[in-house]
């Protein structure tokens, strides 16, 4: 069974959005969880994509992107009325969702896509949500509207200060930590590194933080392996113990390292494919 | 490029001579019969296989298959014995006898019927079954040459069968020489180099004939996992009229014949023809679907209306061995490391294949069982220079199969035995750049019955490699576990089964690994018939209900 994509739209440089059909995950996802496609039958690579949100009704789930290799920039270059041949899910242990009392949702770059539906999920269960959203650029800032309904205090900040407060994310993370009474709650969600300075952040202050992980997989069950962190010196899979994890027990260093395991291979591919498309003229 | 080697192996006599040998035995056999003395004299057929060095550098099927009179002399080498001590060794009960005697009469037909009773799949059974610690290994030939390796070569047999079912051998070939055809096809094989796809020895599967279906009973079915044992719970329940949904999580149907054995020793046309005869048979298969994610088993049956569900998800979470350096870049699980090239075709890396492997040139294999061979041996050809695998304890103890290891040594797999691994060691950028192991030596036997490999103190020494393949087993995966509440599992967490496979659920039934732990394919199969017939007895009797 393929998926129609229903309709698609870039929204930021490099950051695509997309409503594709999927009823099955649509009725069946939870707040943070992912899917795992591949656009093609054979040859095609399996990526892990966050959803970004559902409508059982119509029987939709958006996806949202960034293009980064390959896979993402071919999934880009779909248009409305495409089909993506293989979409699994919903994957991954759902967040778990509590009246926590005030939570701070932190969201960089592409990492708001993934974090919008929990944001949502943590006014929804009658938390107090402070979001604050970073990005690179102007450009690249992403959900924006979305977030300022379901957040009680929305933090915008750019890294080079083109939008809104010229900040990381870390900045303001700091300030409201610092409040009185603190945060009972942070949510972490975007770049390795990123997630890696807020916990850094918050760990001093005694913010429990829950990061979600994007790491390398290949079947998003369990049976591989491939997606395996160290959390509190111990290894975990990503696709199953995850993709949430308490952020201040995650090795990102050594997480960092292994999602870069396949660097050259992924650069090469990407070049092939960019010259490929020159050549049939896309 | 490799050299000019033929790429079968040398035979012990030249295929002429087999011509002859075979006239005679037939002659004889028609004047008075075959004593037991002819038959044991009958040289035992060697497997045709691909040359060692020119394997190593493509995918294509290692072992060749019987030529027709290599598997009638096989035959002929079978005594009849009364007792048939065989089929005791068969996990399925094939008639073996009953079945080696078709061959040795050329009535290959009878002979597949025969094996079909009891097995769905003879051509992938006879490929990756462990036939010398099963049928071969109480086989009377074999016990009386003292030597099980020159025992009747059952397994070649079932698979020369099943391949000429499907026109792998073609009538109109049979009466000739089939040897020189078959070589210059595996040399074809080889120029197509490492990216051959379909290895062109393999024929193209004529449709076999699909089993008829009883009619639509109004029951539903649904077989979760598409792996053997899948497969013969679907079509044996679809046999019996039933409408039958197998479920599979990944994109390809085939299981662990998909993404687990190598094209090299199971070409995955041959699945992919087991999965066909399935949806002719009107089954229907949904990919993408992951049971306890997708739906859970309580929505199949109370909101989706299955009646029974068939639960075959296989073993599914690899075991590391807890030791340092486990999550540096370079370390796979076997699972991870044969699922990139086999299903996800990482062979073809940028010519086809979006799926990248690591480019090793050391490599480390840690295990002593059938998966640990075929990562190894993946190794080769992906173009590893050198391929270690090391197993703690002797190779007597080595689980794999012992072709499988043949084979490996073969093609320049370097046996590290009783040495295992302390701990794995990295660079800066966090990849692997060596091993340390250490010495061992065996002790007393374990509860397995085998002899325990105990640790010689202060013997660490490294090896240079960039690739660790972790090949140690898998335990079960928890999913299904963790989202049916009603189902009762081992502390292994292996589902609990009664002797008709039914699980404390009513209407859920379960085999294969999921239930044994780690087995072998025939296991599941068997488990998965078992499954069926019990499923088939349970909806009969839910369907009488429904009626009255």
């Amino acid at each position: 069974m393929s998926h129609k994509i229903v309709s698609k739209r870039q929204v930021g440089e490099d950051v695509f959005w997309a409503q594709v059909e999927a009823p099955l995950i649509a009725k069946a996802r939870k707040p943070g969880q992912f899917i795992i496609l591949s656009i093609d039958g054979d040859g095609s690579e399996r990526i892990p994509l966050t959803i970004a949100g559902v409508n059982p009704g119509s029987g939709t789930i958006e996806l949202i992107w960034q293009r980064v290799g390959k896979t993402t920039a071919a999934l880009a270059d779909l248009k409305e009325g495409d089909e993506i041949a293989n979409i699994a899910g919903p994957l991954g242990t759902p967040t778990h969702i509590e009246r926590f009392g005030t939570v701070v949702c932190v969201g960089g770059g592409i990492g708001n896509a993934p974090l919008l539906p929990i944001a949502t999920a943590l006014k929804q269960a009658g938390n107090r949500v402070i979001s604050i959203l970073g990005a690179r650029d102007r450009s690249r800032l992403i959900l924006e509207d979305r977030f300022a309904e379901v957040s009680d205090e929305l933090i915008v900040c750019t890294d080079d200060g083109s939008y809104r407060r010229k900040a990381l994310v870390t900045e303001p993370l700091k300030e409201v930590c610092q409040r009185s009474p603190k945060p009972d709650h942070a949510f972490v969600i975007g770049p390795t590194l990123m997630m890696k300075f807020c916990c850094e952040v918050t760990r001093p202050f005694g913010v429990p933080t829950q990061v979600s992980l994007n790491t390398i997989m290949v079947d998003g069950t369990g049976m591989c392996g491939g997606c395996r962190v160290e959390v509190d010196g111990a290894p975990k899979f990503v696709c199953v113990d995850g993709p949430e994890f308490d952020g201040h027990k995650v090795n990102f260093d050594l997480m960092i390292k292994r999602m870069n395991a396949y660097k050259k291979q992924e650069q090469q591919a990407y070049e092939e494919y960019k010259q490929h498309r020159c050549k049939i003229g896309l | 490029m490799v050299g000019t080697a033929h790429p079968t192996k040398a035979p012990i006599v030249t295929s002429e001579e087999r011509k002859k040998l075979l006239q005679d035995l037939l002659v004889k056999k028609d004047s008075g019969g075959l004593k037991t003395k002819d038959r044991l004299a009958i040289p035992p057929q060697e497997m045709p296989e691909q040359d060692a060095t020119a394997r190593c550098r493509n995918v294509g099927e290692v072992a060749l298959g019987y030529t027709e009179e290599q598997a009638r002399l096989e035959a002929m080498r079978c005594l009849q014995c009364r007792n048939a001590p065989c089929v005791e060794g068969c996990p399925v009960r094939i008639r073996i006898r009953d079945f080696t005697g078709a061959i040795a009469e050329g009535d290959y037909r009878q002979a597949l019927a025969i094996i079909k009773e009891n097995s769905l799949l003879p051509a992938v059974c006879g490929r990756v079954c462990p036939q010398e610690v099963q049928c071969q290994e109480k086989c009377t030939v074999g016990l009386s040459l003292k030597d099980v390796s020159k025992a009747v070569s059952i397994g070649r047999l079932e698979r020369f069968v099943a391949d000429w079912r499907d026109e792998r051998v073609p009538p109109s070939r049979v009466a000739g020489i089939l040897p020189a055809s078959r070589g210059q096809d595996a040399l074809d094989t080889k120029e197509q180099g490492r990216n051959a796809l379909s290895p062109s020895h393999l024929p193209t599967f004529s449709p076999s004939s699909t089993p008829t279906v009883a009619p639509p009973t109004g029951m539903k079915v649904a077989i979760i996992g598409s792996g053997p044992g899948g497969i013969v719970a679907a079509a044996d329940t679809r046999r019996a009229g039933h409408e039958v949904t197998v479920f599979e999580a990944f994109h390809k149907p085939g299981g662990v014949m998909v993404y687990g054995i190598p094209e090299f020793r199971l070409p995955k046309a041959i699945v992919q023809q087991e999965i066909e005869t399935l949806r002719k048979m009107g089954v229907k298969i949904v990919t993408n679907f992951i049971v306890g994610r997708t739906r859970t088993i309580e929505q199949l049956m109370k909101e989706d209306g299955f009646d029974a569900v068939y639960i075959g998800v296989g073993a599914g979470l690899p075991s590391f061995m807890n030791i340092e350096g486990e999550s540096l870049v370079g370390v796979y699980s076997a699972n991870e490391y044969l699922t990139r090239a086999n299903l996800m075709k990482a062979y073809q890396f940028g010519s086809g294949a979006d799926t990248p492997i690591a480019r090793s040139k050391r490599v480390a294999v840690v295990g002593g069982g059938n998966v640990a061979m075929d990562s190894a041996r993946t190794a080769v050809r992906l173009g590893a220079e050198k391929v270690y695998l090391i197993y703690r304890r002797t190779e007597k103890e080595m689980p794999a199969r012992v072709e499988e290891v043949h084979h490996a040594k073969q093609e320049g797999v370097d046996f590290h035995l009783l040495q295992n691994p302390k701990r794995i060691l990295g660079d800066a950028s966090g990849s692997v750049v060596a091993l340390e192991c250490l010495r061992y030596e065996l002790g007393e036997p374990d509860a397995s019955g085998r002899r325990r490999p105990v640790a010689i103190p202060g013997s660490e020494f490294q090896i240079d490699v960039d690739t660790v393949i972790i090949a140690i087993g898998n335990q079960a995966n928890p999913l299904i576990r963790q989202t049916t509440p009603g189902l009762g599992f081992n502390k292994w967490g292996n589902l609990i089964v009664d002797e008709n496979c039914k699980t404390s659920m009513e209407g859920v039934y379960a085999g294969g690994d999921i239930v044994l732990g780690a087995a072998t394919v025939i296991l599941a199969m068997g488990q998965g018939r078992i499954a069926a017939a019990a499923m088939n007895e349970y909806l009969a009797k839910k369907r009488e209900c429904r009626k009255s």
